[in-house]
């Protein structure tokens, strides 16, 4: 697979709703109740319940998963946690907005992408980067 | 109270070998909206080239939880595990953790440093199989908020 240098991936929105984050909290054992509980996130002082940092980052990750077809063509990934999603107890629970580009070409049959997560206009992921196989 | 940076370059027992199953590696690709076949069908990873199917990125943070955990409850280290905020994290897969794995962590608290307050505590987890194949290096870095922050 040819990968060029500034390719845009394919965008990724990713609405989280609170069945979400309790599902998220079994699977990844984290039952942390800032995730589920209102009283307990307001009392920490936080607006509402939140999401896992580490739902936003998986979440975020299948931009790059989706894009390359072989999840474990990812050999490494990272990111700061910069913002809360704060996750309303309703319908629309809050958006993610997921965009990625191929940045760098790192010359050993890898290349660097840089993803980006916005919620409600704001990146909530810093310097969130795969490095990814694609030769 | 500040951390006390002399804990830098502790390193923790083995944990007990965590046992990768296709059904947590479903469940969790499920909660986290994953379609990749990779993450359900054996023989769809298997013509990826992997023995069995295999894990999303992040899973690594279930199969280190509990070594994470032994770091945070270390009565020396007396971190006031009410203050941890998670600050960043990566993954490093020298391989994908594949189902049928029977995997080890290891702690490694690579750095402590102050800033404006607070405590930051880099903790390296190194995972592989029982055998000494390593998998993959997870860091996190866990922010603890001082009193004033």
């Amino acid at each position: 697979m040819t990968v060029e240098v500034g390719t845009e991936l394919p965008a990724l929105s990713v609405r989280l709703r609170r069945d979400d984050l309790v599902r998220y909290a079994g699977a990844s054992l984290d039952f942390n109740p800032i995730h589920w509980n209102e009283k307990t996130a307001k009392d920490v002082g936080l607006p509402d319940v939140i999401a896992h940092g580490m739902l936003t980052m998986a979440v975020a990750s299948r931009i790059v998963a989706e894009w390359i077809g072989d999840p474990g063509a990812i050999v490494e990934y990272g990111c700061r946690f910069g913002r809360p999603v704060v996750v309303p107890n309703d319908d629309e629970g809050a958006l993610v907005e997921v965009t990625a580009k191929v940045t760098k070409d790192l010359g050993d049959g890898t290349v660097k992408v840089n993803i980006n997560a916005a919620f409600d206009g704001k990146s909530v992921l810093t310097g969130a980067f795969a490095r990814v196989r694609v030769g | 109270m500040p951390l006390d940076p002399a804990f830098t370059g502790r390193s923790y027992p083995p944990s007990q070998p965590y046992d990768v199953s296709r059904e947590k590696i479903r469940e969790f690709a499920d909660a986290i909206g994953a379609t990749s076949p990779a993450y359900r069908d054996a023989e769809a990873a298997k013509a990826l080239g992997h023995r069995d199917v295999i894990a999303p990125p992040t899973f690594a943070i279930v199969v280190s939880m509990k070594t994470n955990e032994t770091v945070m409850f270390d009565p020396e280290l007396e971190l006031d595990y009410s203050r941890v905020v998670h600050g960043d994290q990566s993954f490093t897969h020298h391989r994908p953790i594949t189902a049928g794995d029977r995997l080890v962590c290891v702690a490694h608290i690579d750095a402590i440093t102050s800033r404006m307050g607070n405590d930051m505590v880099t903790v390296r987890t190194e995972i592989g199989t029982v055998d000494g194949e390593p998998v993959t290096t997870a860091k996190s870095m866990l922010v603890v908020r001082g009193q004033d922050a």
